[in-house]
């Protein structure tokens, strides 16, 4: 067999793998859900997740140990990775090819010829990397804004998948619902497209883990080049030639991908997979030593200068909540990736990304919207926590989340508190029972809690004019019905309080009571009675789901603000 | 082209365009005809109607065989007593029957909570249906408050309904028609999850006894709340009138109200082992009505704590005076 071959089936195999743990992240018992698929493996391969959190944190998280395979295996065997394991990279491989394969020969090796501007990408990755590496400044992992294995991994759980399953809903009981697909829908088309302009554009211009791979194949062992200096330079080889490396002559090692192309393409059999450099001369990565210094020195500045917002100091958004077991912001951000499992995964589809609302740096990042999803955040859950990768969210177990067995003493994990808004309460502002927040607050004791008040109706003053048994006969006319629903009552001038049972237009019947004041003629109050809600701050966790239910479906009247979340302290409310 | 070309554009080449031209606007004639609009829009909302209103699912009724109340703690023990005393499955149950059972399923909250129905009692009513009804098929179903895959699968009603043989319907919008009830004055136009009712014979209820602050208890009427769509949370402004109408438009088979635990307080989501009471008793009636008056009792509340059960009675649908029917008792242990 070809090695091409070789090579199609694996990135056949890669993608398709990719797919099916996109797929699998669906919450469910059957064989093709969530159970115990490792859906975070190619993350976890991805050298560039790993060096970005080691270079924010100081520390090599033990779940990403699979890059330091990849980096070994690199190390060896070259930039492997793009041409034969990478998801995004086979796609720009497949679209390449089909946009380009009518094209003449000669068209196609201008195609594929080395461009100065390839070098673009190892700017990239400087600016990117500097702005997580320096902690005692301002530390940013953004790597995962480009980082090939994050983008694609989002494009498809936040865009591709809900929106193809839309009909079925293979992969959630409901419609998924995911806020700036515009965005990532627009990164993902435009980098696929490119390739109908140079093939693999994203590769060999941009791409952040390339540049990494590209660097660090400089010592790798067996690498593609000439086993002849001269040749007839009929530079078929650049035909398919996937990096834009040029092996016709000085092959710029760091751009192959390890495509193979050239080899099969080569009538004289003048390329091979060798231990010696070309024989017609090879050249590491073009990084000028200006380039290098400017993208270093824009990196490390670009994060002050973005946190001049005070987004992360007076001026930090409190619409901005974190899922639970999210670090202190400044640790988030040193953590998060941007993939978007964690919104994947989350069976509510309460987690969103971030617009810029949390600074541009917290672009993608994940954060709540109670007015998505089937029901805030649920108190029975944390697979948020379990799936991320870097753990920007920590892998919290339930009974740290809701502050029982050995976290007894540390209380639950607030998200943050929720706020009444008295203006648009129904039973604070406009008179009508209602307290659905109470009704869904899932903590015990609940959180929110309630005290009666009795509300004279607008021209609900009437005059008595007799008695019969229970029934009162009044002065006015009054709606037949409107007050036998069991929440209105009647207050008389002696403080005798009775339930409305039925009315008709100028009659009330009133329940039976044991109540022993006597019903008197004279002036009466229908009243409506009120629960209102209050909020127990002590108790809140600020999980949504009286946000999520509350009946005023715009603007909701009960909104979750990120006072008091756990992960920060200077965000707290509380005294004690 | 070159016959486009003035010079030699001759007879042929003008006839041949003159056909297209006429075939193109008589194409656009004809286009602007069928689709052609004299009124406009008329504001209204297109909706689906697949079911105008819910079946009647009741059985006819037999006196001195309505509810029943058996005390004991196995839940399985006393489903099945219950039923027995009702005259056995096999009055409610004919072979052939397509069987829709509606647990409260309404939370993401492990079964020892109480927030929801026990997973027993719903093996033990499919159970039923197969061996003793030969039923045809039974369906589980429920449109619940919190996430429906989390509550079917932490509830563990899901999975007891999966190895008891019955399939699970999870509440998908195409599976909500809009529907009017009767002499209703909520349940105008609302969407009401009406597709897994579409084929059955036999519907049944299953729901624990729970605290309400709203309505004063969540029992077996509040438990068809979980037929509602949309944003029904709206309805709480009038909850009792809500119950009555629900009650007014679900005619069930019968319906099962577990109080082997009470939710004493802190319902209806509970949420801590400290919020319940063992109380021990099972009841299983032909009247929703009566079925809610006795279960008030273990919460210690009076049938006139809760507003619902007195519109529903004016409103038909049973009788809050459950002594009147003479409740059969019996305990197993």
């Amino acid at each position: 067999m070809k090695i091409t071959t070789v090579r199609r089936i694996s990135q056949l195999f890669f993608f398709a793998l990719f797919v099916w743990f996109c797929i699998v992240a669906t919450v469910g018992e059957k064989f093709w859900q969530i159970r115990n698929w490792p859906i975070n493996w190619i993350l976890q391969l991805d050298p560039l997740v790993a060096l970005g959190t080691i270079l924010s944190t100081g520390k090599f998280y033990w779940p990403l140990h699979c890059a330091l395979g990849m980096v070994i295996v690199t190390i060896i065997f070259g930039r492997f990775f793009c041409g034969w394991v990478c998801p995004f990279g086979s796609i720009h491989h497949f679209v390449g090819y089909l946009g380009n394969r009518s094209k003449k020969v000669s068209d196609k090796i201008q195609l594929n010829k080395y461009r100065k501007a390839q070098s673009l990408k190892y700017l990239i990755l400087v600016f990117l990397l500097a702005m997580a590496a320096f902690p005692s400044l301002a530390s940013s992992l953004q790597t995962g804004l480009l980082d090939p294995i994050p983008l694609v991994t989002r494009s498809f759980n936040l865009v591709l998948l809900p929106v193809l399953d839309r009909g079925t809903n293979l992969t959630s009981v409901a419609a998924r619902f995911y806020e700036l697909g515009w965005l990532t829908l627009t990164v993902f088309a435009a980098a696929v497209l490119l390739n109908l302009v140079i093939p693999r554009f994203y590769c060999r211009f941009l791409c952040p883990l390339g540049a990494f791979f590209g660097i660090i194949s400089r010592f790798s062992i067996w690498r593609i080049g000439k086993t002849k200096s001269e040749c007839i330079d009929c530079k078929l080889c650049e035909k398919s030639c996937e990096g834009g490396c040029e092996p016709s002559g000085n092959i710029k090692i760091a751009e192959c991908v390890l495509c193979f192309n050239c080899r099969d393409d080569c009538k004289h059999n003048l390329i091979a997979y060798q231990t010696v450099p070309s024989l017609a001369g090879e050249t590491p990565a073009d990084v000028s030593r200006r380039g290098f210094c400017l993208s270093l020195a824009g990196g490390v500045l670009a994060v002050p200068a973005v946190r001049l917002s005070g987004k992360l100091a007076s001026n930090w958004e409190s619409s901005l909540i974190r899922p639970p077991g999210a670090l202190e912001e400044r640790e988030f951000l040193k953590r998060c990736i941007k993939c978007g499992q964690c919104m994947r995964i989350c069976p509510t589809n309460v987690i969103q990304p971030a617009g810029i609302e949390a600074g541009l740096e917290g672009l993608w990042t994940p954060t709540l919207n109670n007015r998505i999803g089937s029901s805030g955040c649920q108190l029975n859950c944390v697979a948020c926590g379990q799936v991320c990768s870097t753990s920007a969210i920590r892998p919290i177990t339930l009974d740290e989340k809701k502050g029982e067995g050995d976290f007894a003493d540390k209380g639950p994990v607030k998200l943050g508190t929720a706020f009444i808004d008295r203006n648009r309460c129904l039973p604070w502002s406009l008179d009508k029972p209602c307290i659905v927040c109470q009704e869904n607050c899932p903590v015990s004791p609940k959180a929110i809690y309630t005290r009666e008040s009795f509300s004279t109706v607008r021209d609900g003053v009437a005059l008595v004019k007799s008695i019969t048994g229970s029934t009162i006969l009044i002065d006015r006319r009054i709606i037949p019905g409107k007050f036998g629903t069991g929440d209105y009552y009647v207050l008389f001038e002696n403080g005798a309080r009775r339930k409305i049972a039925a009315n008709a237009d100028d009659s009330i019947g009133l329940s039976v009571s044991d109540e022993k004041t006597p019903l008197i003629t004279g002036k009466i109050e229908i009243q409506v009675c009120l629960q209102r809600p209050y909020i127990d701050i002590e108790k809140c966790i600020g999980c949504g789901v009286c946000e999520h239910e509350c009946p005023v479906s715009g603007l909701r009247a009960i909104r979750v603000s990120a006072e008091g979340e756990t992960r920060s302290k200077n965000r707290r409310l509380l005294l004690r | 082209m070159a016959d486009q070309n003035q010079t030699n554009f001759g007879r042929r080449q003008l006839l041949a365009r003159g056909v297209k031209a006429a075939a193109s606007i008589a194409a656009a004639g004809s286009i602007a005809y069928w689709l052609y609009d004299r009124n406009g829009p008329n504001g209204d909302v297109e909706t689906r109607a697949n079911l105008q209103q819910l079946p009647d699912l009741a059985v006819p009724r037999k006196n001195g065989q309505t509810l029943s109340i058996v005390q004991g703690s196995d839940r399985t023990k006393t489903v099945n007593k219950a039923i027995d005393l009702l005259g056995g499955i096999e009055r409610f149950i004919s072979p052939g029957d397509v069987v829709v059972i509606k647990p409260n399923v309404a939370f993401a909250s492990p079964a020892f909570l109480g927030a929801t129905a026990h997973p027993d009692v719903v093996a033990a009513v499919i159970r039923l249906c197969y061996d003793r009804g030969r039923a045809k098929k039974v369906i589980v179903t429920d449109n619940p408050i919190n996430d429906p895959a989390s509550c079917f699968a932490i509830s563990g009603i899901g999975k007891a309904a999966t190895l008891a043989g019955a399939d699970v319907v999870m509440p998908k919008d195409n599976l909500f028609s809009n529907i009017t009830l009767d002499g209703g004055v909520l349940i105008k136009d609302y969407p009401v999850f009406t597709a897994p009712l579409e084929d059955a014979n036999k519907l049944i209820g299953i729901g624990p006894v729970k605290d309400h602050h709203r309505s004063a208890a969540s029992m077996s009427m509040k438990n068809w709340y979980g037929l509602l769509g949309g944003r029904r949370n709206i309805f709480h402004q009038d909850i009792n009138t809500i119950i009555a109408e629900l009650s007014m438009l679900v005619k069930p088979t019968f319906v099962l109200l577990d109080g082997t635990t009470t939710m004493m307080t802190n319902g209806p989501t509970g949420g801590s082992v400290s919020d319940l009471k063992k109380t021990n008793t099972m009841i299983a009636s032909a009247d929703m009505v009566a079925a809610d008056a006795f279960g008030c009792s273990l919460l210690n509340r009076k049938p006139a704590d809760l507003p619902y059960l007195a519109l529903a009675e004016k409103a038909g649908a049973g009788t809050a005076d459950y002594e009147s029917l003479k409740p059969l008792r019996a305990e197993v242990t």
